[in-house]
């Protein structure tokens, strides 16, 4: 290992703003996309689940 | 022999699909996680300060797979949108149109450290140079390939105006791989060729390795979550999707 301290390490040979905005940016969009993926397949599960009751909601009230 | 092709095609509709997908997911996701762990300690750990470079080179390891997960899934969402156009299916459509925001997202890293590289390299951000240019014009391809399917109401029409795009749009991906040859361009020559040893020390060699499988297996999860949101949406009034959500 090339690091004698952590601030060494963070500062990265002078090159810490492009080191870490590189590295920032990929976590970040990297993070970012799983979440909204995930928020879109879940809301559309919502409305299926809503529109299920919807419509079991329908049968009972025409079959009493 | 027959058996295994009809095996094979029962995937391609969406209601086998949707939930091969769902069990396919965790092992991506997990795959990526300890790719990217272990890539990223070589990056930061093992890989040796480079001797021009110093620190500086260590964006190589999120900038080249950037790069090459950009162009490979392009290739991938054209297939698939080829794909879907030749024997409609629904699901390579889906498939298409679930890759290109991750497509997107790779391009637009790879020019953004590109650029974070570039400029205490080059001294500049940006230069139109072939291989910046084309890995441009790859980005707004796949943003417009989402425009243009986000533009037409008809899913299946908007599949098949998309999937011409996309097949279009391939030429721009032998240019943007073989541009720092054919162009006497200011970006460096691949770091790793078929037909000599990698001009790199092992190290950093496997770092960018373990990487790109991390980006690759990250693509491939995101895809499938995305696909399957995708196949709800647009299945919605379908029978079997009805069931399909407890």
């Amino acid at each position: 290992m090339q690091w004698n301290s952590v601030g060494e390490f963070f500062a990265m040979g002078g090159y810490a703003f492009y080191v870490w905005g590189s590295f920032g940016a990929c976590a970040l969009l990297m993070i970012a996309e799983p979440f909204l993926a995930k928020r879109r397949l879940s809301e559309i599960r919502k409305s299926l689940i809503r529109e299920r009751i919807a419509d079991e909601l329908e049968k009972q009230q025409q079959t009493p | 022999m027959r058996q295994s092709i009809i095996h094979w095609f029962r995937f391609a509709s969406p209601q086998s699909f949707y939930p091969l997908a769902g069990r396919l997911i965790p092992w991506f996701w997990a795959a990526a996680a300890l790719f990217a762990i272990a890539g990223l300690w070589i990056s930061f750990f093992v890989a040796p300060t480079d001797a021009q470079q110093g620190e500086g080179y260590r964006i190589i390891f999120v900038h080249v797979p950037a790069s090459w997960m950009s162009m490979f899934i392009y290739m991938v969402m054209a297939f698939w949108a080829g794909l879907g156009l030749a024997l409609n299916t629904r699901v390579s459509a889906m498939m298409a149109q679930a890759l290109a925001p991750t497509g997107a997202l790779m391009a637009a890293l790879s020019l953004w450290t590109g650029a974070l590289w570039g400029k205490p390299m080059w001294g500049a951000w940006w230069v139109w140079d072939a291989r910046l240019t084309s890995e441009l014009i790859l980005l707004f391809l796949f943003l417009g390939f989402m425009a243009l399917q986000a533009a037409i109401d008809d899913p299946r029409r908007a599949d098949k105006a998309g999937a011409i795009l996309a097949l279009v749009g391939v030429v721009n991906i032998p240019i943007i791989y073989f541009s720092v040859k054919w162009w006497n361009t200011l970006h460096q020559g691949s770091t790793i060729n078929l037909n000599k040893a990698p001009s790199m020390a092992q190290t950093m060699l496997w770092g960018m390795l373990l990487m790109a499988l991390a980006f690759w297996m990250y693509s491939i999860a995101i895809a499938l979550v995305r696909v399957r949101a995708i196949i709800l949406e647009r299945e919605r009034h379908t029978e079997w999707v009805k069931h399909a959500v407890e």
